[in-house]
């Protein structure tokens, strides 16, 4: 029920401006963005599709923002290890 | 419906459901709630094997379209009505085809009847599938496909045209598998009694080789081989039908796979320990049907499993797990590990296995489950279907 | 697919899964509810609970529409579908949920013209194809789901159909959270938020949790990172003294929530003065029906409904599991009597029931888990 999935806008509906071509994975279906009338998606926006609706459009940005967090936790992560693996070296001379 | 009202009914079906199940079975003692401990949880899982290696039951009072979905309510009702109606020694292994001995020569013979709505579809039509799905029962049963019987059940007003172009399909399907159609039979049932047309196809064909192959020879250690991407076929016919309004770039994968067996079993014929035919309910029932036939746990890894996108893409829109998504011109093999670089080579060397990937393996422990290590490293049980996602998809 | 597969890394998994431990005070053990039936599965699905220490325990609430809907309740709509002339339309959860005469599933084996549809304007074509029949859409949902379903009304009646309507049994979750922190049975240390929900009504109707239970909650959103991340905001507010609602999910949900959503619910449908949820009992204010002006387009306005109130099998728990306080195992009846093939209770068979994630994806010691997988990759 919870089911949101992202998506690529295509294209808006010509004759249906509360529709829109939306692409996920390969796969198109025409999604209603009639939720999303305060801040119209334009093709190339990405937004969460759930039972043939656009609940909200996806900001790149916070997305980017996620992305570095976990990047960096990433990077943290390497360096303690190799900082551990280091440490090890200096114990075995 | 008021707050006071104070009307209450019982649910039967449910009290009844409980007392059945507590009767006549002894269960280990039920863990209490509260406190954490592996080993009371433990308990509760043996409880539920108990219950899962119990006799086969049908407690339905009518047939439901999950009993045609290729999962746990058809295997229910295969054990529970048919087998135990039909019992014989030929019929137990209820592999894709059954053994026939006649004097010196083993034959295989096998049959299907196809239902698939709509009878169009990209990539094929029900012919294509009638033909070819006989065949490939046949091919991973180590046989040589020769001849099929084709029966028909037209509906009273289905176009005439229509029923050339099936039967055209199935012609030039059948040459080239390189069989003949030498039997058949024609009904017709009056209109709104039989959608459009059904098929059914029986098929016999020649073992050669004197391979033993079954699902219960796999042992721990070989190696799990799919041909190609899953869940084709399935995702096809859902878009084609209309009803979702996707739209996608997909075709059915329906095709005669026995050159593709041959090439397979001539390269390591003798290290093969199983093939089949993956159709409805997916990969992942002929997975549960390998565990549960030789006793040992088959631990697949997704990352592994070929998934076209568009495949993937429907399949996460929908909540359906492309495991279980209806194929029917892909095979999963199981092989010894010694030869499963060769298998994935031969296969490859064909067209029809130009996507073949090694995407898992058998083990010993636990005994009668798929096991599913995610991309994410983490493991999930991958049961028998239940309910029907996609009806009448071949 | 994007937004999807980096969120779903090994590696950053297991540098938070790092850093979650770290966090972790030794001696401590934390109590976080995941509300969202859709978290549950991402749980499941994707095996978390590996990642986690074993301080940590995820208890699953009440956050499946499907799960709270009283038996009775099924029992109307399975009435309604088998009106004459009626075509009943739903999404696949309700399909298998069994009321006390049955499933919308049996009910279609016996001729009932029961439909499942991905969305509700796809119950309205069926409606505009079905000039002579009446449509009924079951729409259940929480606040996620809402929006499109008064959209959908909305649209019909600008269209002027007039063999359309919805049994409808939307409910809200803010009600279930307060129901669940009032409980006395649960010690809980903060909440995994509702991710898609929080999309329509924001993260400010969380506030009282923190404000007056003292309890941090961070939205969450659907992919294994970002379950992952939230446990570790979680562990970071309990660590620093913070009590707040945080966002994790900011990628989709805005603070603010959608108003256009919102406006459109509050147009077409208004609060119930109580409604029954199955496990919690009657709350107030927790659920919506069809306002007067729509009457035209309210099941229950069109016809009339049984009514009955049907009590839970004996055996059933699911309003403990629901509830938390019952770990799916712990049921007297799971895996026996109630399986995902023959279930008893709702949470066993609604993909997001905390029983059908358990049965499906974790049934099965972590430890044997953990032996396997090391195995298999060795091999």
């Amino acid at each position: 029920m919870c089911l949101g999935i992202p998506g690529e806008v295509i294209e808006i509906l010509p004759d249906q401006p509360d529709l829109a071509r939306v692409d996920v994975s390969g796969v198109k279906r025409a999604i209603n963005i009639g939720l999303l009338t305060d801040d119209p998606p334009v093709p190339g926006d990405w937004i969460l599709i759930h039972v043939g609706f656009a609940l909200s459009k996806i900001d790149e940005q916070e997305a980017k923002a996620a992305m570095d967090f976990l990047i960096g936790i990433g990077q943290a992560y390497e360096d303690e290890i190799a900082a551990l693996l280091e440490s090890r070296i200096d114990e075995r001379q | 419906m008021t707050h006071q009202d104070t009307t209450q009914q019982q649910a039967a079906w449910a009290e009844e459901s409980v007392v059945e199940h507590d009767a006549g079975t002894s269960y280990p003692a039920h863990a209490t709630p509260g406190t954490e401990h592996t080993g009371r949880e433990q308990l509760v899982l043996e409880r539920i094997e108990r219950a899962r290696r119990a006799r086969p039951r049908v407690r339905e009072k009518l047939i439901t379209l999950a009993h045609g979905a290729g999962g746990k309510a058809t295997q229910s009702l295969i054990e529970a009505i048919f087998l135990d109606a039909f019992r014989n020694p030929l019929l137990e292994p209820l592999e894709d085809a059954a053994t026939l001995t006649a004097g010196d020569t083993r034959l295989a013979f096998t049959t299907d009847s196809y239902v698939v709505s709509p009878l169009f579809f990209p990539g094929g039509n029900i012919g294509d599938l009638a033909v070819n799905g006989t065949v490939n029962d046949l091919a991973v049963s180590g046989a040589r496909p020769a001849h099929l019987s084709a029966g028909f059940i037209l509906e009273e007003g289905f176009p005439v045209e229509d029923l050339r172009r099936i039967v055209a399909s199935m012609s030039a399907a059948a040459a080239a598998a390189g069989v003949s159609i030498v039997t058949g039979d024609t009904k017709v049932v009056q209109r709104g009694k039989g959608d459009g047309c059904y098929i059914n196809t029986a098929g016999v064909g020649l073992i050669t080789g004197g391979l033993t192959l079954g699902v219960a020879t796999a042992r721990p250690g070989d190696v799990v081989i799919v041909s190609g991407p899953v869940g084709d076929h399935g995702i096809t016919i859902l878009l084609e039908r209309g009803e979702l309004d996707l739209d996608a770039e997909l075709v059915s994968d329906t095709a005669p796979v026995h050159e593709l067996v041959r090439g397979l079993l001539d390269a390591v014929g003798p290290d093969v320990r199983a093939m089949r035919d993956a159709t409805r309910g997916g990969v992942a029932t002929i997975l549960n049907e390998v565990a549960t036939a030789a006793g040992v746990a088959v631990v697949v890894d997704e990352e592994s499993v070929p998934v076209r996108p568009e495949v993937r893409g429907a399949c996460e829109l929908l909540g359906i797990d492309p495991l279980y998504v209806a194929c029917e011109g892909r095979i999963v093999t199981i092989v010894d590990p010694s030869a499963a670089d060769a298998a994935v080579a031969a296969l490859r060397a064909h067209p029809l296995g130009a996507g073949a990937t090694a995407v898992g393996r058998v083990a010993e422990d636990p005994p009668g489950l798929v096991l599913l290590k995610t991309g994410f490293g983490g493991t999930r049980i991958i049961d028998l279907l239940v309910g029907d996602p996609l009806p009448r998809i071949c | 697919m994007r937004f999807v597969d980096e969120y779903r890394d090994a590696e950053k998994a297991r540098a938070l899964a790092a850093k979650i431990a770290a966090l972790c005070e030794p001696g401590r053990h934390y109590k976080f509810m995941e509300v969202c039936g859709g978290h549950t599965h991402t749980i499941y699905k994707h095996g978390l609970e590996d990642y986690l220490p074993e301080s940590i325990s995820l208890v699953h609430g009440p956050g499946c529409p499907v799960c709270v809907l009283p038996m009775g309740r099924v029992d109307d709509a399975i009435a309604l579908a088998e009106q004459p002339d009626v075509i009943m339309t739903s999404f696949g959860d309700m399909m298998r949920v069994p009321g006390g005469r049955g499933s919308f599933f049996d009910s279609s084996a016996a001729g009932t013209d029961i439909r499942m549809v991905y969305s509700p304007l796809d119950a309205l074509k069926i409606a505009r194809q079905n000039p002579d029949k009446h449509v009924i859409f079951m729409a259940i949902g929480m606040e996620t789901t809402t929006p499109s379903t008064a959209m959908t009304v909305l649209r019909a009646a600008a269209e002027g159909i007039e063999n359309f309507s919805i049994f409808c049994n939307h409910v809200m979750i803010v009600p279930a959270i307060k129901a669940i922190l009032d409980s006395p049975d649960l010690r809980l240390d903060g909440f995994i938020g509702p991710g898609h929900v929080s999309t329509v009504i924001g993260c400010r109707p969380y506030e009282y949790i923190p404000a007056e239970y003292g309890k941090p909650i961070v939205t969450a959103g659907f992919e294994p990172l970002d379950i992952l991340q939230s446990v570790y905001m979680l562990l970071q507010q309990l660590a620093e003294g913070r009590c707040e609602v945080e966002n994790q999910y900011a990628r989709v949900v805005p603070w603010n929530g959608n108003t256009v959503a919102l406006r459109a619910v509050a147009e077409v449908m208004e609060l119930r003065p109580y409604f029954e949820w199955r496990g919690l009992g009657f709350i107030s204010h927790s659920a919506l029906q069809v306002r007067e002006k729509y009457a035209a387009f309210d099941a229950e306005r069109h016809f009339r409904l049984p009514g009955v109130r049907v009590a839970d099998p004996k055996a059933c728990q699911c309003g403990e599991v629901l509830k938390g306080v019952l770990k799916p195992w712990e049921c007297k009846v799971f895996g026996t009597a109630c399986t995902p093939e023959m279930p008893i209770g709702t949470c066993m068979v609604s993909s997001e029931g905390a029983c059908a994630a358990y049965y499906n994806f974790g049934r099965f010691s972590r430890q044997r888990i953990r032996e396997v997988s090391i195995e298999s990759s060795r091999a």
